[in-house]
């Protein structure tokens, strides 16, 4: 164990990324170690799913690497990528399950997809699979008869379809009543363990983050902030950190979003 | 019930002028309000005493327009007095006074010209951005074409008849009807002209000319591109919208191989089928109109088709669907995967699919034409 988790599964080194005008990132370090559950915590808009899509070679940045497992993403050709991909699921934050597909089918999507299994073998991954977020019985239902945590949950069995190495959740936690939150919770810490896998967790609600993570990344205005264990970051005298953990209303991250001056903006006159 | 919008009246007392304001001051009635405000005009140096004691109820642009008004009818030799306001009214007023900074508005800079030419210029580039990158997805979605038929198993059969059941034998009713009923109003309407000059037997060599070159082809492709372009848009762009495309490519799999491809593939097969069933209908309905108003019997109509036109005639029509259909199915999925942000752009760029579409089939047709006309067909 100890072995482990002593290796670093991804490697993210001085990463720079522009959207248009819009700054991202400007020179993030990352690592992030195998066997493990790390959450990457931050302010809404500040680019943490833009990071899980980096880290996917869904985007390619600007400066810097993204190694996983020793292979630089954005070096790799279309056949490569796909194929690392594979070894990646990503659970996104609307579950984004095939509308017209039941949920067997989702599920059995990347299976069919990627193997020349037999029916029958099919069919029994699946159930696995569905047996392991507790809705094997929801099989015949569309996606759009699920509710919202039930659709993540689904989601998370197509993620898990092709035993991957890892797991990146695209805010899980977000809008989830207080049952399928304590659900996923524990779902996302049980296959982690189970099934051996290194699970990416992008949130911003802190308390489940600190709750199922072994290591904790808060991002900011394009850089690391701070990193370390739940606990460490609980005792952080930063001011950042403590307006973020604990949610204050202004403190270094301002109140007022950057505006004109005020006299100027109420008469219209162009600066 | 009393009136009680917001009211001004202003009474001449001794050597001053008192202004009584009075029911509700509220945005509502703000427009009528600034009117009258406009219109008092005291003489130059009578002291004025606004009077807001009847005042029912104040808001901020009440307020507003009582400080702006006052402000206003205030010169060096006119004082001009507020009284009798109600506390909360008090503190309003000075809160929006507060705020208030005359300035003079200025127009936005630069000439109308030079900002219309400005225009013209940035959307001149959108285009020429939009052609670089649709020719991409072109190139795009040729290698996977390619690459997809170096390894068949991956061309996926189900979702191509999936598509051609909904892209052809859906559409036969519709495209039957349209092509019908054309050739009813091509004959109806030569057969008016060319009476005249006692050559009815003509209409039939216009009728299949016109039908089996042009107009099949042409009206089945925009009734295609209505259908069947806009869906392949709004299903691509509600599947973007959910992140399904995402997953996908998440998920190691090619949206281009698995969207793209069948939804092409299907209606370059389906589509010289639906114009032959539209070259069928048309000639049949035209058959009808030549008996019905010409006295051309079926087989006499048929007589004169078999001379008037040779199988190239036929072919020419056929031989454009294919293309016709590449660009509606390409157009379709490249706005389709286009789409972002939110439900309003899905009907943006369906809207733009068709209208996209459409134009580029009759300027392919155009060069066909062109192209047929050297070839001496």
């Amino acid at each position: 164990m100890n072995q482990s988790d002593s290796k670093i599964l991804i490697r993210v080194r001085d990463l720079h990324f522009t959207r248009g005008e819009r700054v991202i990132f400007s020179g993030v370090d990352l690592d992030i170690p195998a066997g493990g559950v790390t959450a990457i915590l931050g302010p809404s808009g500040t680019g943490k799913t833009t990071l899980l899509r980096l880290i996917g070679g869904q985007l390619a940045p600007d400066r810097g690497t993204i190694e996983v497992d020793g292979i630089n993403v954005h070096q790799l050709g279309t056949a490569g990528l796909y194929a690392l991909r594979k070894r990646m699921g990503m659970l996104f934050q609307s579950g984004a399950l095939f509308t017209d597909l039941t949920v067997f089918e989702n599920v059995a999507f990347p299976l069919r997809e990627h193997t020349v299994l037999p029916e029958p073998v099919i069919h029994a991954l699946v159930l696995l699979k569905l047996q392991a977020v507790g809705l094997r019985g929801a099989r015949e239902m569309m996606p759009s008869e699920l509710s919202g945590g039930m659709a993540r949950r689904v989601a998370l069995a197509r993620a898990i379809a092709l035993d991957p190495d890892m797991v990146m959740y695209d805010e899980p936690f977000a809008g989830q009543d207080p049952i399928s939150m304590g659900v996923l919770v524990s779902l996302i810490r049980r296959l982690n363990d189970a099934m051996g896998l290194t699970s990416i967790v992008v949130t911003h609600d802190v308390p489940e983050a600190c709750a199922i993570a072994d290591h904790i990344y808060l991002v900011s205005d394009g850089r690391v902030v701070e990193g370390g264990a739940p606990s460490a970051l609980a005792a952080s005298e930063s001011a950042w950190v403590r307006q973020f953990m604990d949610g204050l209303a202004d403190g270094p991250v301002p109140f007022h979003y950057p505006a004109r001056d005020y006299r100027a903006d109420m008469l219209g006159i162009e600066t | 019930m009393t009136d009680t919008r917001g009211r001004i009246e202003s009474i001449s007392a001794g050597n001053r002028l008192e202004i009584h304001l009075s029911g509700r001051w509220e945005v509502g009635y703000a427009a009528e309000l600034e009117i009258a405000l406009a219109q008092l005009s005291p003489p130059v140096d009578q002291p004025v005493l606004i009077d807001l004691s009847g005042l029912d109820r104040l808001d901020t642009t009440g307020a507003w327009l009582i400080h702006r008004g006052s402000e206003a009818l205030r010169s060096p030799r006119r004082s001009v007095t507020l009284s009798g306001a109600r506390a909360e009214h008090e503190q309003l007023i000075a809160r929006v006074s507060g705020l208030y900074q005359p300035c003079e508005i200025q127009p936005p800079a630069g000439n109308a010209l030079i900002r219309l030419v400005a225009r013209l210029g940035e959307n001149a580039l959108t285009v020429l951005d939009t052609a670089a990158s649709f020719t991409a997805f072109i190139g795009l979605t040729t290698v996977t074409l390619l690459r997809s038929l170096l390894h068949p198993r991956r061309l996926r059969f189900n979702a191509i008849t999936v598509h051609m059941e909904a892209t052809g034998i859906n559409a036969l009713p519709i495209v039957s009807l349209i092509s019908f009923l054309i050739g009813i109003v091509m004959v109806y309407q030569s057969a008016f002209q060319l009476t005249r000059f006692g050559a009815q037997i003509f209409v039939i060599d216009l009728l299949a000319f016109s039908v089996l070159r042009e107009l099949g082809v042409l009206l089945t492709s925009i009734v295609v591109a209505g259908r069947s372009g806009s869906a392949f848009a709004a299903e691509i762009g509600s599947m973007k919208l959910h992140e399904e495309i995402d997953a996908m490519r998440a998920l190691g799999m090619d949206p281009v191989e698995i969207l793209v491809l069948p939804r092409i593939l299907s209606l370059m097969v389906v589509l010289p089928l639906l114009v032959f069933t539209a070259d069928v209908m048309a000639l049949l309905g035209g058959a009808i109109m030549c008996w019905i108003s010409l006295d051309i019997a079926p087989d006499l109509f048929l007589q004169r088709l078999r001379s008037a036109v040779d199988l190239p005639t036929f072919w020419i029509g056929i031989v454009k669907a294919p293309f016709f259909a590449g660009l509606i199915a390409l157009t379709g999925c490249y706005e389709g995967l286009q789409v972002s942000g939110s439900a309003e752009s899905v009907g943006q760029r369906t809207t733009r699919a068709v209208v996209e579409s459409i134009f580029l089939v009759i300027v392919a047709d155009a060069l066909f034409s062109v192209v047929f006309t050297i070839l001496g067909l």
